[in-house]
């Protein structure tokens, strides 16, 4: 399949836009388009490589890479943490979006939904949730594409939030909707790790839009796009529900 | 007829044994599957002091997660394949036979020898120094590949791994290097296949 460049067209709005169409996440594994080295050298004219079949096997062998990664995952090792002088201040905006296009979340209006299998199922406003306990991190960010930054979320435990809603966890998954379209499920050792963080503060000062206001989700032991910004809701669930990223082929567990 | 008659040319051993030319093919497959969706994993975010990305015409994988899901398939085929062939190359004292001893004298003669193409190679069995020090090389650049890439995937269950590397930042760096010793060794080992089709065949065929 050959590769061609519209003029006028942002290649990267193409690219979302076509995704959009794609009647199904199993679907979007893009493996016709896959001419590579290996493809080029040795499958070449043979199936495997832009059928179904090589789709379904790395689909698979994902999910194995699941299972190994929740027992590679040890609930007491903490991310290593930094001095304040190598912060880096202006950090990065990263999404599927521009920056200007971040939503604009109402601190007045804003509330956090807590649903699932919790016992408080009571709506949490920014003064409640900024009257929890908290604490700072200095750790890195390492974003699935390679780049890592090393960043200062201050925030509450999310494992003790968990606890004072009195969500079961024993359940298997904590599930996050945000503000745009965004979502993530994460395993529940991570949700309960120690270092895994309701984040209000970036850099000392108030979350900024950019990175996530009022409420970013901070997992130094998850990648980048393992780490939801505007958080509206979460959900504690047996149910895997997926995510943005997830749903278009990123690995699910993508432990560090 | 007496036993001195009997030709025994037939029954001369195998320059390569069934394991090894197995796990060199399965390694081929496994190294390209590697290097093929590496390079598109590196265009994500290429290395701030490069600049430069792979085109995508050889790289593997349409898009990051297919890149992602290619090399993390790949790793088990690559890192068990790796295990085995080590493992059986020590245990049956092939390395050493093979491999052993490599003096700098010998490989300066032969790598004069090489330049000039006057490097003989009628025995197949036997590796001059150079050949000896490649390999030897390769396989530390294997095992140097395997454990970057560790403390790339896993820099907080590993991170005591991802710290002899000088961190993540700098683990990057180490396993691309690695890849590019990878990639220079393959280009001299399949250019001098091809110059010397027989050795091809042995590693096909045995002999």
């Amino acid at each position: 399949m050959s590769r061609k460049i519209v003029p006028g067209v942002d290649p990267r709005l193409l690219i979302r836009d076509a995704a959009k169409l794609l009647p199904q996440p199993s679907r979007r594994l893009f493996l016709r388009s896959a001419a590579g080295i290996g493809a080029l050298t040795l499958l070449s004219g043979c199936d495997i490589i832009d059928g179904d079949t090589a789709e379904h096997a790395l689909a698979r062998i994902s999910r194995f890479n699941d299972r190994v990664q929740a027992l590679l995952f040890d609930p007491n090792k903490l991310a290593p943490t930094y001095p304040e002088s190598m912060v880096d201040r202006t950090f990065r905006f990263n999404a599927y979006y521009d920056e200007d296009e971040a939503p604009e979340v109402d601190p007045a209006t804003y509330k956090l939904e807590v649903g699932g299998l919790v016992d408080d199922k009571k709506s949490w406003t920014l003064a409640e949730l900024y009257a929890l306990p908290q604490e700072k991190q200095i750790t890195r960010h390492i974003c699935i594409e390679g780049w890592s930054l090393i960043g200062s979320w201050t925030g509450a435990r999310l494992s003790d939030f968990l606890k004072r809603i009195g969500a079961d966890t024993r359940a298997r998954y904590v599930w996050f909707q945000c503000a745009d379209t965004y979502s993530t499920t994460i395993d529940m050792p991570t949700a309960l790790h120690p270092q895994t963080q309701m984040s209000f503060k970036f850099a000392d000062q108030t979350l900024p839009r950019k990175f996530g206001f009022p409420m970013k989700i901070r997992i130094p032991t998850k990648l980048g796009f393992k780490n939801p910004k505007h958080v509206v809701a979460m959900n504690v669930t047996n149910k895997d529900l997926g995510g943005y990223w997830e749903d278009r082929g990123y690995n699910w567990f993508s432990g560090l | 007829m007496t036993a001195e008659a009997i030709p025994v040319s037939k029954t001369s051993a195998a320059i390569h044994p069934p394991w090894v030319r197995v796990s060199h093919w399965i390694n081929a497959v496994a190294i390209l599957i590697m290097i093929g969706s590496g390079w598109q994993i590196y265009d994500a975010s290429p290395l701030p002091l490069f600049n430069f990305t792979f085109p995508t015409t050889i790289t593997l994988g349409g898009w990051l997660a297919e890149g992602i899901a290619w090399h993390l398939a790949g790793m088990w085929l690559f890192v068990t394949n790796g295990i085995v062939y080590v493992t059986l190359g020590l245990a049956t004292g092939r390395f050493r036979a093979k491999l052993f001893p490599i003096r700098p004298r010998d490989v300066v003669r032969d790598l004069v020898a090489a330049l000039r193409g006057k490097l003989a190679h009628d025995d197949l069995s036997t590796y001059n120094a150079v050949q000896k020090l490649l390999y030897l090389g390769v396989l530390c650049a294997g095992v140097v590949i395997v454990l970057s890439g560790l403390s790339i995937w896993k820099p907080v269950q590993f991170q005591q791994l991802t710290t002899l590397f000088g961190g993540y930042d700098r683990a990057r760096y180490v396993h691309f290097f690695a890849m590019s010793t990878i990639v220079a060794f393959l280009a001299v080992h399949v250019a001098l296949a091809l110059i010397v089709p027989k050795s091809l065949r042995a590693m096909i065929v045995g002999r």
